[in-house]
């Protein structure tokens, strides 16, 4: 299976899948903390987290995947939703939340 | 090391812009406020992708972290006021 494969298959087996650096409870960048906090400010906790630092060939093929050339990504029900920034946005306007509890 | 500016121009460049303002001095990590007519009828996600793709290959290589907020024209003049 190549790399686009599989990521489509992470994101599409799985309701919310984010792409990080690190782990949720330790995370390697602020930008990957920032996008852990947030979900767990939605309430969410049983997301799936993929540290990109642990596995090059997604690290490099979830760039291509969405286009969006940064790391961390959140997938919600497949689709790409965004990075923290958006995250960030979307959690103040409360549109985040909807869409994770819809 | 990347400067501020430097990713102002590379943004002004690569895209048509009302107004940038970028900050970050660690040649690294930058934040960016980017107003453009471009963004008018496109989500946060296809704006900040133009941003990206205005970036290019610095994206990937010289620019560690770019936090940014996109506005299109008439959002941004909505704020000032």
């Amino acid at each position: 299976m190549d790399v686009q494969e599989r990521i489509r298959t992470q994101v599409t087996q799985s309701p919310v899948v984010l792409y990080m650096k690190g782990s949720p409870k330790f995370p390697q960048c602020g930008f990957s903390g920032l996008a852990t906090q947030i979900l767990q400010a939605c309430g969410v906790t049983d997301y799936v987290a993929v540290d990109v630092l642990q596995d090059p060939e997604i690290r490099e093929g979830i760039k291509t995947y969405a286009n969006w050339p940064t790391i961390p990504q959140l997938y919600i029900k497949g689709e790409f939703v965004g990075g923290a920034d958006i995250m960030r946005e979307m959690y103040q306007s409360g549109e985040l939340q909807k869409l994770l509890n819809g | 090391m990347l400067r501020a500016d430097e990713v102002r121009t590379y943004i002004m460049q690569g895209l048509p812009c009302d107004y940038v303002a970028v900050q970050g001095n660690d040649g690294q990590h930058f934040e960016a406020v980017i107003v453009s007519p471009q963004f008018v009828g496109r989500n946060k996600v296809q704006q900040h992708q133009l941003v990206y793709q205005a970036l290019g290959e610095r994206m990937r290589h010289e620019i560690h972290a770019l936090s940014m907020r996109t506005f299109t024209p008439e959002a941004w003049a909505s704020m000032e006021n």
